[in-house]
């Protein structure tokens, strides 16, 4: 396949593995959080840890749009479904999230009055824009989340619906932002005070620094002394960047670079930024699965967009709902344990019955673990 | 069978005409469908009985059974139909049993208001696969469901056959030191129907390997290759069926990514829609677990039939307690090759 082979390329990450190995020092250990679950995925998928010395240790971050969905936004958009006879439209890995009551998008799908409601997979946003010109006579709601990546197609759509004159099209907006994530995440106790969690730089976002650019890292490169190299999904991209990363501490760099040139750039995408900002607001502050509340990391659709607003369409209030006490997803998502940490891993917790969000998408730290991965701790028993 | 005799009911209407609730009432309306439309195609002596059984000769070695629904949408899709499909599907599963498939039988549930035109073309489709297979139906059934209460038509086959004496396979029976041969090409039947699913609607030049298995299934036997296991990896594709094995086996199974033939136009509808081709349905190949001194000879006999032209050898089976697939990438890493989570595509067959 063009234009993916060259970046998938054995013998061309044996050379880079060499220059790694050539690269680190034999007296410290490299500790690099990768932000992104794909970049978590594309780890796992193509054994990149067996390209890596030893001392080079891979940390997943809380970068995956699923696990990161607090119960309480799942159980909103349950209850649109179920109470408020919507037809509420999704992307394939939300509908696997566990909510409450034993409940998940894919259990409620189920049980929906048909009549009424309906529960849907749809693959874009404007699936559910057609479903609602379809159905003139039946509400739709599209369950909108996502990093910067997709948050530029969920204002199109509003903007295209406002056109329209749809009346029948709102979003259930729970639309979220990378560096404040990154922010909390290096302002928690645990890498600040405790050292619990030794992080040496990042592997900085590839779809989500398409639209918002490079510069939105360089404030806590340069804050937090942390290096960051913006990275391709692909595994050389990631192999590049672990060598790029491993050199910048050895210099005593902390800056933000950029691997994926071929799509990155240090602004941006400029017209997306100015559609988001059209129609979204940030909001003061927003739950997320694991972090907590984190203040101004998630978008609100703006007051000129109202009637699309499903939070204000139906009078919605949010519920925080805790975890469940075994599951460990938020100190996984913080990279202060690993999958194997958890009690409930493999055996409670697996991909065909996730207890915890982590096991949900394959981008999440547990499932990638659970499916790529779980031999090695098999060869270390 | 029983007749309506000509003039006393208007012919059926192959070209606009519709099931209708009669079709199933058991009256003359049913006879009428199943003597000029079902008998037609795929009428023979069996069927010619007209009991409520059909009584079939005696054969020679023991009786291999086995039993698939099909639910495929779309009905149509490049390379086949679910009629073929309903053929295709079960005597696969009685073919890598090492049997020879002779007889199915058919149940049809049809929604009201189907059209007989395309009723018609799948009954042809199934009587075209049958003639290929050398298998006879000999027995049959259809009921009919209000509109809304079915999807245009659903076919359950079920195949017989026998299994001559001498022939064991099983998926306990693969062993360390053994190694895994695949007739072709992965993943091409999931998708090629994902790709003329309407809310997908990619346009990839993908068709499905929808056949039948038995003629390559007699050739890899008559070659006196010491065979363990066959196996058709259809839905949950590739990796769903070595998992199985690996678990049946107690073994561990690795695998060379690279050995494992992927065609480019699958490989890039995959990468488009983030999905595994080792995870996608299969319906016209089988996988293999032979003496790993046996390969050569069994690869040649593969690749001498029209369907194994591309067999590859793609792994060998392990000591492993935990009975782990894993598979060595193209990229030089190692991961593991698991049962998906969850469900990929439904009513993919």
């Amino acid at each position: 396949m063009k234009y993916i082979d060259e970046f998938r390329d054995g013998e061309v990450a044996k050379g880079i593995a060499q220059a790694i190995a050539a690269e680190v020092r034999p007296d410290r250990r490299y500790n690099f959080m990768e932000f992104c679950g794909g970049h978590t995925h594309a780890i796992s998928r193509y054994g990149v840890p067996d390209l890596l010395p030893e001392s080079v240790r891979m940390i997943h971050g809380p970068g995956c749009p699923v696990c990161v969905l607090p119960i309480g936004r799942i159980d909103l958009a349950i209850q649109l479904a179920l109470d408020n006879g919507v037809i509420l439209c999704t992307y394939a890995d939300t509908m696997r999230v566990p909510a409450s009551g034993g409940l998940s998008l894919m259990r409620a799908k189920a049980v929906v009055d048909k009549a009424r409601g309906d529960i849907r997979m749809i693959y874009s946003v404007t699936d559910a824009l057609k479903i609602a010109r379809d159905n003139p006579e039946k509400e739709v709601v599209f369950f909108a989340i996502g990093f910067e990546t997709t948050t530029p197609p969920t204002a199109v759509a509003i903007k295209q619906a406002d056109a329209e004159g749809l009346t029948n099209f709102s979003v259930l907006c729970c639309h979220v932002l990378t560096p404040a994530a990154i922010t909390h995440i290096l302002e928690s106790p645990e890498v600040r005070e405790l050292g619990t969690v030794p992080l040496d730089g990042f592997i900085g976002p590839a779809h989500v620094s398409t639209v918002i650019g490079s510069r939105p890292y360089e404030p806590f490169a340069e804050g937090f002394r942390k290096p960051v190299v913006i990275s391709g999904f692909e595994p050389l991209d990631v192999m590049q960047s672990i060598l790029m990363l491993v050199r910048q501490i050895n210099e005593g760099r902390a800056e933000v670079e950029n691997e994926f040139t071929r799509a990155v750039s240090r602004d941006g995408n400029l017209k997306a930024q100015r559609l988001m900002d059209e129609v979204f607001e940030v909001r003061p502050s927003f739950e997320w699965r694991g972090l907590g509340e984190v203040p101004f990391s998630a978008l609100a659709i703006r007051a000129r967009y109202a009637r699309f607003d499903a939070e204000r369409r139906y009078r919605l209030e949010y519920r925080p709902v805790a975890d469940n006490k075994a599951c460990e997803c938020g100190a996984i998502l913080r990279g202060v344990k690993k999958p194997t940490d958890c009690k409930i891993f493999g055996t409670v917790c697996t991909p065909e019955n996730p207890m915890g969000s982590c096991m949900v998408s394959s981008e999440g730290a547990c499932a990638a673990h659970y499916t790529y991965g779980r031999y090695r701790d098999a060869e270390t028993v | 069978m029983a007749e309506v005799k000509k003039g006393y009911a208007r012919p059926l209407d192959l070209k606009h005409g519709r099931v209708d609730m009669s079709h199933g009432g058991g009256g003359r309306a049913m006879v009428q469908l199943i003597a000029d439309l079902f008998a037609k195609h795929l009428g023979n002596e069996f069927l010619a009985q007209g009991n409520d059984g059909a009584v079939l000769p005696p054969g020679h070695g023991r009786l291999v059974v086995s039993t698939d629904s099909h639910v495929v949408s779309p009905l149509f899709f490049p390379g086949g139909d679910i009629g073929g499909l309903s053929v295709h599907g079960t005597v696969n599963d009685v073919a890598v049993m090492g049997a020879t498939p002779l007889y199915l039988s058919a149940g049809f549930i049809l929604e009201e208001g189907f059209p007989l035109a395309d009723l018609d073309r799948i009954v042809e489709s199934m009587a075209r696969a049958a003639r290929e297979a050398g298998v006879k139906l000999v027995a049959g059934d259809t009921k009919v469901v209000e509109q809304g209460k079915g999807d245009g038509i659903f076919i359950t086959t079920t195949g017989i056959g026998f299994l001559p004496d001498g022939i064991h396979l099983s998926g306990h029976l693969a062993r360390p030191g053994d190694v895994l041969l695949v007739s072709g090409s992965v993943g091409d039947h999931g998708m090629a129907i994902m790709s003329k699913r309407e809310n997908l609607s990619f346009d990839a030049p993908i068709v499905s390997d929808s056949a039948c298995l038995n003629g390559l299934t007699a050739a890899m036997l008559a070659s006196g290759a010491a065979i363990r296991v066959m196996r058709d990896p259809t839905r949950g594709g590739l990796a769903a069926t070595i998992n199985e094995i690996a678990h049946q086996s107690g073994v561990g199974i690795h695998l060379e990514e690279a050995a494992i033939p992927v065609k480019p136009e699958v490989e890039a509808a995959c990468e488009l829609l983030g999905l595994d081709p080792l995870n996608i349905a299969n319906e016209g190949k089988l996988i293999a677990i032979c003496a790993a001194e046996d390969a050569e000879k069994l690869l040649a006999a593969m690749r001498a039939h029209p369907l194994g032209q591309q067999a590859a050898l793609i792994g060998k089976v392990v000591e492993d307690a935990n009975a782990f697939v894993q598979m060595k990438t193209q990229f030089g890493g190692r991961r593991m090759v698991d049962w998906l989570g969850g469900e990929q595509l439904p009513r993919i067959c």
